[in-house]
């Protein structure tokens, strides 16, 4: 493996917001300085709450977005310099809500064969038989082409979702949450085809969520973001097992147990939603943090090395010295 | 069967009617509506005392049949009112979608174009134009067809903003589809529903419109029987031969009311989303 399939060089991306007319013009960092690497074959997830940039990232890494600062790489060739075909063929998508992911209005057998109709120059039998290739192969009948998604269940649009991501055989597909508006009983059967699919057409998957128990059930490295930057990243297993930085902590921590009685946890983080266009200074993640130093509030963590993976946290960088 | 399929389809019965008469107007028309017989003007509709049976709905102040020139006129209406929405159609959401669709700049410029369309009175641009280029059918389509597009704009920007945010645009993107085929493709059938019921007003408006020129003079010049000239024609008339003008105001009615009618049931037929 010479080179990662994506490489996310220091991307940032904010976005000017202004109340009416004469408001001032506020900046919003959605995504902020963000380096990350994918390798081929690998699985990243990709956690944090609502609002911490996760999907703008989705959208900069897809090429929906022009990133403000830096740049992705995808197989060494600058994302930015691809046509849209060519970026087509390496990268696909499967988006949260398979209800507005599929035209209301275009037949299934359309939708699926929409990227390949793209490309240019596939004759019209050809796109048929891809179509109907790919839609058996993620578990759905051929015949189902002639319907509108209107006619299909959720779990059913979100394998026509797939089945159109997949229909180029795409290198990497980016996952927004792609299980989290399904009944728990689909999200298994949507997980479990998305493994699949990846074993057998060689794929990478980007995985954005925020039910940890998905990501680590599905993920081989994980990076946890907050508030725009990946505070941690590390091999699934370790970061599961051995958190370092007091977010992962905390959200390691809010996840719900099946066990009875133990109500709901407390996560000890307070509840101030974090402002993308009001970023604290120092550490972003101070004024939360139930650890946090003096230092915490002036200076920024640098990226430290620590238990094999990264972490941005003044005591995990004062232990490592 | 609701009410509201009820009114849909009274809507779509009145409305193709209408249209079928103007279609089939010389196969329909009793008498020819330009032959004039100044021994017989005025004669009262088939429900009055007096009246003569060969003139079903009477005659107008030049003795011409009444009912055969109702029938012409729904042809002057129709045409008036299809073209118009075709022409002033294309243009609005044309201008509207690629404001929708581009934001930024280009909404800012068709932000400015809507907002000068607004402020421009109609009725005073169009008498402008006819009294410099004179009057003529050809004229009246036009002007109004250049000039009713400012709804198709407003509702087809704000639709196509609605959709561009969806997924399944994104995805069209990410699969590598050009500008013309998202909107051709992703976008404009998903912004047809509100667009459907934006013609029938601006159908309905352009009518009214045709109607109130011709009756000012400026539309459809005489001969030709256009629903608003009669009214013009016959108000010198309407203190004795109230019928003059109660025909085909009534009929302008009829027709303005089955098209709002449609609208309305267009409107809540496809706001549920049911297309089966």
């Amino acid at each position: 493996m010479s080179q990662p399939l994506i490489e996310i060089r220091n991307v940032s991306q904010t976005f000017r917001v202004k109340d009416g007319l004469f408001g001032k013009p506020r900046r919003i960092m959605a995504v902020d300085g963000v380096s990350l690497t994918l390798n081929a074959g690998d699985v990243i997830g990709v956690v944090g709450e609502s609002g911490c940039g996760k999907s703008t990232l989705a959208r900069v890494i897809l090429g929906l977005q022009k990133p403000t600062a830096g740049e992705v790489l995808i197989d060494g060739k600058r994302l930015h310099d691809l046509s849209g075909k060519e970026r087509a063929r390496l990268i696909q998508p499967v988006f949260q809500d398979p209800f507005s992911s599929l035209n209301p209005r275009r037949r299934v057998r359309d939708i699926v064969g929409m990227p390949l109709v793209a490309q240019g120059g596939i004759p019209g039998s050809e796109v048929r038989s891809r179509v109907e290739a790919i839609m058996q192969r993620v578990g759905l009948d051929p015949a189902m082409g002639e319907r509108l998604p209107a006619q299909l269940s959720g779990g059913q649009r979100q394998r026509v979702a797939i089945a159109r991501a997949l229909v180029l055989r795409p290198r990497i597909v980016v996952c927004d949450e792609p299980t989290s508006a399904l009944d728990v009983s689909v999200q298994a059967q949507i997980l479990n085809l998305l493994a699949e699919l990846r074993r057998d057409f060689g794929l990478s998957y980007l995985f954005i969520s925020h039910n940890l128990a998905v990501v680590e059930h599905v993920a081989s490295e994980v990076a946890v973001m907050y508030l725009g930057r990946i505070v941690e990243r590390n091999r699934s297993a370790d970061l599961f097992h051995n958190p370092q930085h007091p977010y992962t902590k905390a959200l390691l921590a809010s996840v719900l147990t099946p066990e009875p009685g133990l109500g709901i946890p407390e996560i000890g983080l307070g509840d101030a939603m974090p402002d993308p266009s009001n970023v604290p200074p120092g550490c972003r993640f101070h004024p939360r943090c139930p650890v946090a130093i003096s230092e915490c509030a002036t200076r920024a963590p640098v990226v430290t090395a620590s238990q094999g993976g990264a972490v941005e946290c003044h005591l995990v960088e004062a232990a490592s010295v | 069967m609701t009410t509201n399929k009820i009114g849909l389809w009274l809507g779509a019965v009145i409305f193709v009617g209408i249209g079928l008469i103007a279609l089939f107007a010389p196969l329909l028309a009793p008498q020819d509506p330009f032959q004039q017989d100044l021994t017989r003007r005025l004669l009262p509709p088939f429900w009055m005392d007096g009246h003569n049976p060969t003139y079903l709905l009477g005659t107008d102040q030049l003795g011409r049949d009444y009912f055969s020139r109702l029938i012409y006129g729904a042809r002057i209406s129709m045409m008036i009112g299809i073209l118009t929405v075709i022409g002033s159609g294309v243009i609005g959401t044309a201008i509207g979608v690629v404001g929708g669709f581009y934001g930024g700049k280009v909404d800012d410029v068709v932000m400015f174009a809507i907002t000068t369309r607004l402020s421009i009175p109609l009725i005073l641009v169009a008498l402008a134009i006819v009294s410099i280029v004179g009057s003529s059918t050809t004229v009246v389509v036009m002007t109004l067809g250049l000039l009713l597009w400012d709804r198709f704009a407003v509702v087809a920007r704000v639709a196509t903003m609605q959709v561009r945010t969806q997924d399944f645009v994104a995805a069209a993107w990410a699969a590598g589809c050009s500008h013309f085929h998202i909107v051709l493709r992703e976008i404009l059938p998903n912004i047809l529903a509100p667009l459907a019921v934006v013609t029938t007003l601006e159908m309905a408006l352009a009518i009214l419109l045709e109607a109130a020129l011709s009756f000012l003079g400026l539309g459809v010049p005489p001969p030709l029987p256009s629903w608003g000239l009669m009214i013009a024609e016959g108000k010198d008339y309407m203190f004795f031969s109230p019928w003059v003008i109660t025909i085909p105001g009534v009929a302008l009615c009829v027709l303005v009311f089955g098209i709002n009618l449609l609208g309305d049931g267009l409107r809540d037929l496809l706001r549920t989303g049911r297309t089966t």
